[in-house]
């Protein structure tokens, strides 16, 4: 070897073999030393093929940027959160604000049509005064309906929101657990979630919360009492009964990912096992768990709207879109369009999530990777 | 001062690592009730001395990588023991000896966490063994190990797909260089790299254990690469070491008709010296781990396998210095 390398270093231009005949080599008798340059450091840069270090979470988001379903659900989930945050900042009336005009109840104000006046707001805009229009009508309390189903939405996504943060926590924490010991251990908590699996989940929320509301007892006026005991046993049900879906998700996931030999490498060099779990396993079942939170969301707000629907949800007068759609029952036939603005939003919330968790299940998906 | 003395001495007599009737079983449940064992590695016993190199071959399936494995007590091993510098390894002390013994693994491409760059790979053992003190001497440190092995430092935040096979064992390598062990295991290495590049790479060991004076156990099933690796050779066969012994004397007197057979079967680059040269050729299969004939298991396909070989196994006996081969009729 090293023999070889004086041989090269010996080359100089001058003296470099004459060309064989129909070689393709170029015949460099032709040149001189004074004909070459050294390169530039910069040429030589450009020596170094570099490609763009891509992490797999930037190649998703690509991905998912490019699929026109996910993106349009994007949008729409992000005007519903612009309107339910800024929404109430700019619409003069509450959501428990039985409507009055300088100071004198409205009592006209009941059932109004969308973008209509009663008689005595219509004399006080006639009077040269400032009304904010009712954007979705009044309700038979004389209250604005387009702020309580901005209030509605907001109860529910955040009881989605967080009803699936919940999930994931415990799930997770299970999941990792049960999967990556194994063996008995993984044995007996599977078994522990089989059991919770068939524990019927409605039941137990309409227990907990008549439970729940003698024995619970919170400041009028904090936030959770104003949510009402219903909501919290919800929490509950969610943090005792949804986790195991997640849980058996995240065990699958670990049970194959633990079989890579990186992972004994990383015991080889002595790493603990909760580091272990925490660098490279859970990284590694990222997108699985981003993908379910994302559909966990909807499920959840489905759940919180059926509640309410069937009267189960939060204490009045804080809406929900379940409990707007429930007292938008009775007026069906005369006042069809209070039932459709909850359930739109409903609609609307549920589908574009789901839209966004499959975009993002494809997006992470190495085996649908073009 | 004395005590430090004392270690010393005892540091030189004894070896680097000592394996002592290593043995691993692994439970098979076959139908609902019954467990059979597997006897992967069945009393094992070898030494390894300070910067030597140790070739452990044998053919797929006859428990090499489990004998490294087990070693390293990554797998609790059923019995034996395993001692590093005369002091046994146990449960407790395994933090400490994961220091001293480190091991490279045979697939490049799954022993590399995909989700983590170049840097935080080899910086894993730095952080959990807490061996720098400031941010600064962790990036040193990794982009010496890079240099060690051959990557250049523009690497280092890149992740591990970006790399060609031969990269990622450099990568493997650097990790386990990291906590500046004695001694290495070495579990194919090679075998899943092409030739150039395993050339490139079993040079690089020898570097590596010149300037840094570790000792390596070298598992592979390329003979012609082991040989020009170890001082020293062991043969495997069916999770019992067969024949230990110099490299050189291996391939010039293989005493067991395994060995015999595996010499005669490492092709030659000379025609001539190909066509004239007879070669032993082994009939019939290897016989199933889960039911192992009883005495000698190499009996079933041996040319010599006498009624003794079925009695009872022979023992692993020295014929000449540092020669041992365990037969009973050779």
């Amino acid at each position: 070897m090293s023999e070889e390398k004086k041989k090269f270093d010996n080359v100089q231009v001058g003296n470099m073999p004459s060309k064989v005949p129909f070689s393709a080599q170029i015949d460099l008798s032709k040149f001189n030393a004074s004909m070459f340059e050294k390169a530039s450091d910069e040429e030589k840069r450009q020596q170094d093929v570099m490609s763009e270090s891509t992490t797999f979470f930037k190649d998703g988001m690509r991905k998912l940027f490019k699929n026109p379903l996910a993106v349009g659900s994007i949008i729409v989930i992000g005007l519903v959160l612009l309107v339910i945050i800024f929404a109430p900042m700019i619409v003069p009336y509450s959501y428990e604000e039985i409507l009055s005009v300088n100071g004198v109840r409205d009592k006209g104000a009941k059932n109004l049509a969308p973008f209509t006046y009663s008689k005595l707001e219509q004399q006080y805009v006639d009077a040269g005064g400032y009304r904010f229009p009712h954007i979705f009508g009044t309700d038979e309390q004389c209250r604005d309906y387009f702020i309580r189903v901005v209030y509605g939405t907001r109860v529910s996504l955040l009881v989605g929101f967080f009803a699936s943060i919940i999930v994931l926590i415990i799930g997770m924490i299970y999941g990792s657990v049960s999967g990556y010991m194994g063996g008995r251990v993984d044995l007996i908590m599977m078994r522990i979630v089989d059991v919770i699996y068939s524990l019927p989940d409605m039941l137990i929320v309409i227990l907990l919360s008549v439970v729940l509301q003698t024995v619970m007892k919170f400041k009028s006026g904090s936030f959770l009492s104003s949510l009402g005991t219903n909501m919290i046993s919800l929490f509950i049900v969610f943090g005792l009964l949804y986790w195991v879906g997640m849980a058996r998700l995240i065990r699958g996931q670990i049970l194959s990912i633990k079989e890579n030999e990186y992972i004994l490498a990383s015991k080889s060099i002595g790493t603990p096992t909760r580091m272990i779990i925490k660098k490279h396993i859970i990284p590694n079942c990222l997108s699985v768990i981003i993908i379910s939170t994302a559909l966990q969301i909807p499920s959840a707000i489905f759940t919180e709207s059926y509640l309410s629907f069937v009267g189960l949800g939060v204490q009045a007068p804080m809406p929900s879109l379940g409990s707007l759609a429930n007292s938008a029952r009775g007026g069906l036939q005369s006042y069809p369009y209070k039932l459709l603005f909850p359930a739109l939003m409903i609609c609307l919330i549920v589908l574009s999530l789901n839209l966004l968790g499959d975009g993002l299940r494809d997006a992470f998906d190495p085996k649908l990777r073009k | 001062m004395s005590v430090v003395d004392v270690v010393g001495k005892q540091a030189k007599n004894v070896p680097l690592v000592e394996v002592r009737n290593l043995k691993q079983y692994f439970t098979v449940k076959s139908g609902l009730f019954k467990t059979q064992y597997l006897k992967a590695v069945d009393d094992v016993s070898f030494e390894i001395e300070k910067g030597e190199t140790l070739g452990l071959v044998g053919e797929s399936g006859c428990g090499k990588t489990t004998v490294g494995r087990s070693l390293l007590h990554l797998y609790e091993p059923t019995s034996g023991e395993v001692l590093f510098n005369g002091e046994l390894v146990t449960k407790k002390n395994l933090p400490q000896m994961r220091r001293n013994m480190q091991m490279v693994f045979q697939d490049p491409y799954s022993s590399l966490d995909p989700r983590m760059t170049v840097e935080d790979i080899i910086g894993e053992p730095l952080d959990v063994h807490g061996l720098y003190s400031s941010k600064g001497e962790r990036r040193e440190k990794i982009l010496q190990l890079m240099e060690y092995v051959g990557l250049n430092a523009e690497h280092a935040r890149r992740y591990a797909h970006e790399f060609s096979g031969g990269q990622r064992q450099r990568i493997g390598i650097a990790r386990a260089l990291a906590v500046n062990p004695k001694f290495i295991v070495c579990d194919e290495p090679v075998s899943a790299l092409d030739v150039s590049i395993q050339a490139q790479v079993v040079n690089m060991f020898e570097d590596l254990q010149e300037k840094l004076g570790v000792a390596y156990l070298f598992i592979a099933h390329d003979l012609l690469v082991v040989h020009h690796i170890s001082k020293r050779i062991a043969v495997m066969y069916l999770g019992k070491i067969v024949e230990i012994a110099d490299s050189d004397e291996i391939n010039e007197h293989p005493l067991h008709p395994y060995t015999q057979s595996l010499i005669s079967a490492v092709p030659i680059p000379d025609p001539d010296i190909t066509r004239n040269r007879h070669r032993i050729v082994l009939e019939g299969d290897v016989p199933s781990p889960l039911n192992m004939p009883q005495g000698c298991p190499f009996r079933t396909r041996c040319r010599y396998a006498c009624d003794k070989c079925a009695q009872s196994m022979p023992p692993l006996t020295e014929r000449a210095p540092g020669h041992k081969v365990a037969c009973h009729v050779m």
